[in-house]
């Protein structure tokens, strides 16, 4: 699995939208970074592990980082929940603990299940992602352009932290670059 | 002289837990363990869950990082841990020295007609936590082991783990504020003082 992700990743050019997330998240004032790892997030991820300021979390399931980061608030300190789409599903019960308590929640989640997409089990979530986020009380924006995403992070750190709710930046499969894992298979 | 081979009581349990507790921090799971924590007096630096049953121990988690000089006591159910059972493995791994994580465990769903929960049916939690990881890991049947576990998270050396036995009662409801937006706003008051309601 590891292996076909590094080959998709070497094949796309490097993108530099996550170097700057990671900076709009530094200046933010992340500390606790959550996350179940998806090859969109590898070079955000890959710089928070050379971070000694940031406590890098994997966690076993997505849930399990709303309620870690609604402990470090109540700590005092910011963080940053990085998952896939289908990560989004495992939340829903667990986001009522950021909306009903005045918490900030910022969730970046890179998409499957739309544009391009070749494997038809990421269809249902990926399609529900933003209605199933909304319905539970969560901010959502949506980007498809490498250059905004940055600025739309930005723009959802700022609502999260400065209005103490829970806020989900998509980015879309147009920026990931859809992945298809039938070219790796053997014809 | 009392029974050896009789469960303990629940609130018997928290109120040792937290005998004089200082500054400890106190994350209490929802149900039972919100009503038992709550039982021992309201205080800010307590935060009973009203819901989001699985979050109690990635909050301690969360929390024992932010504030690594203070201790965090997560006071929980056995239904709750097991919805979350995988965060055992992930804070085994961050291993927060200043986290310890005692399941009250009736070994039933007590809110919603004591149904039997997998421990009744010899799910051993704390062998789970121990095999995650967190190697001061027990099940706990007497008051003088409660006393150890209170002690060891005042210590605050390594995570703890404790699955108390405790005896299957109803006991009456004492509830803390049910406003998340109060619990939140006044435990990060006492943590993190007053600037914490200008940020």
């Amino acid at each position: 699995m590891a292996g076909l992700e590094a080959k998709s990743e070497d094949r796309a050019q490097a993108p530099s939208w996550p170097d700057e997330v990671y900076r709009v998240l530094k200046e933010a004032g992340v500390k606790q970074v959550g996350m179940v790892p998806d090859a969109g997030h590898s070079r955000l991820i890959r710089a928070f592990e050379a971070d000694p300021e940031t406590r890098l979390v994997t966690l076993t399931t997505e849930e399990e980082g709303v309620a870690m980061l609604a402990g470090a608030w109540l700590g005092g300190q910011r963080g940053v929940l990085l998952l896939q789409s289908s990560g989004v599903g495992n939340c829903i019960n667990m986001l009522s603990l950021p909306v009903i308590c005045h918490m900030p929640l910022l969730m970046l989640v890179t998409m499957r299940g739309d544009w391009g997409e070749f494997n038809p089990w990421q269809v249902p979530m990926g399609q529900g992602t933003k209605a199933a986020l909304e319905a539970i009380g969560v901010v959502v924006t949506r980007v498809d352009e490498p250059d905004l995403v940055g600025q739309t992070v930005w723009g959802a750190a700022n609502l999260a932290f400065n209005t103490w709710r829970p806020a989900a930046v998509l980015i879309g499969q147009r920026v990931l670059g859809a992945k298809n894992f039938k070219e790796l298979a053997r014809k | 002289m009392t029974n050896p081979n009789a469960l303990l009581h629940r609130r018997d349990v928290v109120n040792e837990l937290l005998r004089e507790r200082g500054d400890l921090l106190v994350i209490a799971g929802l149900g039972a363990p919100n009503w038992d924590v709550s039982a021992t007096g309201d205080s800010p630096n307590n935060f009973p869950l009203w819901g989001a049953m699985g979050a109690a121990s990635m909050i301690g988690l969360g929390l024992a990082l932010a504030q690594p000089k203070r201790k965090v006591l997560v006071i929980t159910g056995d239904g709750e841990m097991l919805m979350s059972i995988g965060a055992l493995a992930t804070i085994a791994v961050e291993k927060p020295p200043n986290l310890t994580i005692a399941v009250l465990d009736n070994e039933r769903f007590g809110e919603t007609g004591m149904q039997k929960t997998h421990t009744a049916a010899g799910v051993d939690l704390a062998g789970m936590a121990a095999a995650a990881g967190i190697r001061t890991s027990r099940i706990v049947r007497t008051m003088e082991e409660v006393t150890d576990i209170r002690n060891l998270a005042h210590q605050g050396k390594e995570p703890v783990f404790a699955q108390v036995k405790i005896s299957p009662e109803a006991l009456v409801f004492v509830m803390p504020p049910a406003d998340g937006g109060i619990l939140t706003s006044r435990f990060r008051q006492s943590v993190l003082g007053d600037e914490a309601l200008y940020n």
